[in-house]
């Protein structure tokens, strides 16, 4: 078969088995456009700004868990996907995004859009590639989907010059069926001896605590990890990345550790005498004070990713390796011991968990006549009975979501934990029903992140993708002024908007629902109206109250045992 | 403890692949003394030598995010085994006679030569260890007018070898 460069782009998109391709057309890029255009099998979305199909098409992968495909123009085209590749690299989501780049010959000319996109994406994508010749292109292709999908997965952008896409020049095509790269070798089965010293611990342990984290999902090990949890009778808690590996309505599960983790989950941690992380990186908003990290404890590490181990928090007991083979050889090695591993093993500590949910740490206000932010994630839980796919932008609805929606399935959660973008959880949304057109989804937003990627609502009318928006509208950027309250006595730097736009009439201009709910017992109503609206994208903006903290927070250089406990819970000081 | 480390790489011998790890360091607040690339007798791998200082702690880190770069297709750590490291220097000096007898006063061990005299000037050719370089150039400080390293280049000794 004789292709040109830009059949070859989608002829390899096509053998990869690709749906879906994010993008926005422009010069450089005018060729592959026109091989898109004869043919069927790759369907383009076309959004109405790169960062939206960056963010779609993370979506698409995060809650389907197959790599997401954005094609954007050399130039501004490339710039503007920057942040979604960040975003997608933080979280090690696997993406794959074609860029044009101008011709070869006036390559380093400052043509016109001409970027060094190679130069730009290199920190933040898992691996760059420039194509200099036409027969090069299928070959790469597959390294990119192979580098961005296997070991621990991540962007990956094939720059391609407008040249070597020319529908003039045909060289023979075939998509290579396998790639070895003797530079990357990702790891795959852990250590057993390693796995061995694991049991070793838990079989000693007191006061376990079982981290999990977003690892697990990416590696496909939920059904896994419960096992594991269930056979041992430890307490859970997850990252916000790893949310619903585990089921978050489990007994067993002391929900989000870190931050904005629950009472029970940061407590447990600080006591514990044996972590085990599992696919969890120990970031910063996990760990709080790295010197005051679990001091009691042993740390078992399992990760695909052995930078991850000993980066920020030395372990005792690194596995290194692809996380489900791993649980399944602890499992196996847990069967042939025979040892019972029940509630009454670790009783005591079972007792103080009990104790320290007790204080009920996620309690507010109920008999407040304004709106809670926490009142709409709840009744989105009901509304929904768990089972939404649900994104959010960043901030304290992002935190009040992650708290007060329980996920019991893997890849039901879909946020930007890593970079914290806000814009993302709208094209998200969007991609997320590509991959699930026939499930609920929900877009958890305030109004300041939702007017950072706004521009797709567009996009969602033209392809039919019906998603709810929970607008949660307390005119401020509520997590920078809740830490302006906290740490700079209340002084709002510009965490409000004096002006804001009318999102039911916005909502109605793109040619969807809007709704505004101001009143607390048009809460539940309106999330069922909206739902029950199954093909139609609804904007609820929910005026909620002005001032709501996320509690517990545990500020920045803090340890974990230091948190800042709601009013409403039943935490007493102790006194010193 | 900080101490320095030599790290020794094969790189697949693309463009690129050298601003990949220099952008690594960069980023991560990773810190090189020296850095030196030449293509190896394969054509496809260049070899490429850094020197880095930092606590063994740090150092495993800078390893691990080096082994992840896709085209660093194989690393070794000099500074853990027997090893053999060189330097190359070029110095030019006025022409002296205390210049000389400096010269001349390092015997034969030490790889030190006068290459150049032109104009009364002396460009003088060292080889050898950092350390000692670093030793040597600065008790002749005072009068250098221009000095040009080549960075550390490092062998193991010995069996054990950086190689496909």
């Amino acid at each position: 078969m004789e292709l040109s460069g830009g059949e070859i782009v989608i002829q390899s998109l096509k053998d990869e088995g690709v749906e879906y391709v994010f993008g926005y057309p422009g010069g450089c890029v005018l060729h592959i456009y026109d091989a898109i255009f004869q043919q069927d099998a790759v369907q383009h979305i076309l959004v109405r700004h790169e960062q939206g199909a960056t963010h779609a098409a993370d979506g698409y992968a995060r809650s389907s868990g197959k790599p997401g495909v954005v094609l954007v123009t050399s130039g501004p085209g490339a710039t503007n996907a920057v942040t979604g590749i960040a975003t997608a690299y933080m979280d090690s989501i696997p993406m794959v995004i074609i860029t044009g780049q101008v011709p070869r010959p006036v390559i380093g000319t400052d043509a016109f859009q001409e970027v060094d996109t190679v130069g730009i994406t290199r920190p933040c994508v898992k691996h760059n590639f420039l194509v200099k010749d036409v027969t090069d292109i299928a070959e790469t292709m597959k390294k990119a989907f192979y580098i961005a999908t296997s070991g621990r997965p991540g962007p990956v952008v094939v720059d391609i010059p407008k040249d070597i896409t020319d529908p003039s020049i045909k060289v023979p095509y075939q998509y290579p069926t396998e790639v070895s790269m003797r530079s990357y070798q990702p790891a795959v089965s852990g250590h057993i001896g390693q796995t061995k010293k694991a049991i070793e611990l838990i079989k000693a342990a007191k006061r376990p605590v079982i981290y999990s984290g977003g690892g697990v999902i990416l590696g496909e090990a939920s059904k896994e990890l419960t096992q594991l949890c269930h056979v041992l009778q430890f307490p859970v808690t997850q990252t916000l990345m790893g949310l619903g590996a585990f089921p978050g309505t489990d007994a067993q599960s002391m929900g989000m550790l870190g931050m904005h983790g629950t009472y029970e989950a940061n407590m447990a941690m600080h006591d514990s005498d044996l972590i085990i992380a599992i696919g969890a990186r120990f970031d910063d908003r996990v760990t709080g004070k790295i010197a005051e990290f679990c001091p009691h404890a042993k740390i078992i590490h399992i990760d695909v990713d052995p930078a991850s181990i000993s980066k920020t928090i030395s372990v005792d007991v690194p596995i290194v390796g692809q996380v489900k083979p791993i649980l399944l050889d602890m499992l196996a090695q847990l069967e042939s011991l025979g040892e019972t591993f029940d509630r009454a093993r670790i009783g005591a500590w079972w007792s103080q968990i009990d104790e320290w949910r007790a204080v009920d740490g996620m309690a507010y206000n109920m008999n407040s006549g304004a709106i809670k932010p926490q009142y709409v994630i709840e009744q989105l839980y009901k509304v929904t009975k768990g089972e939404a796919f649900v994104t959010s932008d960043v901030g304290q609805h992002q935190m009040f979501a992650a708290q007060y929606y329980p996920f019991d399935k893997p890849r039901r959660w879909i946020n930007s934990g890593g970079l914290g973008t806000m814009g993302f959880g709208l094209p998200a949304a969007m991609g997320v029903k590509f991959a699930n057109p026939d499930a609920d989804v929900a877009c958890v937003t305030g109004e300041g992140s939702i007017q950072m990627c706004l521009q797709e609502l567009s996009t969602m009318l033209q392809y039919d993708t019906p998603v709810k928006i929970i607008n949660l509208n307390n005119g401020y950027l509520g997590m920078v002024r809740q830490w302006q309250e906290f740490t700079y006595k209340r002084r709002y730097s510009h965490s409000y908007m004096e002006a804001l736009p009318d999102f039911k009439k916005l909502a109605e201009a793109y040619g969807h629902v809007g709704m505004q709910i101001t009143k607390k017992e048009d809460v539940e109503p309106a999330l069922r109206e909206a739902f029950a609206m199954k093909d139609r994208t609804v904007f609820l903006d929910f005026l909620t109250d002005r001032e709501e903290n996320v509690y517990p927070m545990i500020e920045a250089g803090k340890a974990h045992n230091d948190m800042v406990m709601a009013p409403s819970s039943k935490y007493k000081k102790r006194s010193s | 403890m900080s101490r320095q480390h030599i790290i020794s790489m094969l790189l697949e011998n693309e463009s690129g692949a050298l601003s990949r790890v220099a952008g690594l360091f960069s980023a991560r607040a990773y810190n090189i003394e020296s850095l030196t690339v030449a293509a190896t007798l394969d054509p496809s791998l260049s070899r490429l030598t850094l020197v880095t200082v930092g606590s063994d702690g740090k150092v495993e880190q800078i390893i691990k995010q080096l082994n992840k770069l896709v085209d660093v297709v194989k690393l070794i750590d000099l500074s853990e085994s027997f090893s053999l490291e060189r330097e190359l220097s070029l110095v030019k000096v006025k022409e002296s006679d205390a210049i000389r007898s400096k010269i001349d006063a390092l015997g034969e061990d030490c790889l030190a030569s006068i290459t150049d005299e032109t104009d009364g000037y002396l460009v003088i050719e060292l080889s050898g260890e950092k350390a000692w370089m670093d030793e040597f150039l600065m008790s002749i400080a005072g009068e250098v007018i221009e000095v040009v390293r080549s960075g550390v280049i490092g062998l193991s000794r010995g069996e054990r070898s950086l190689t496909l």
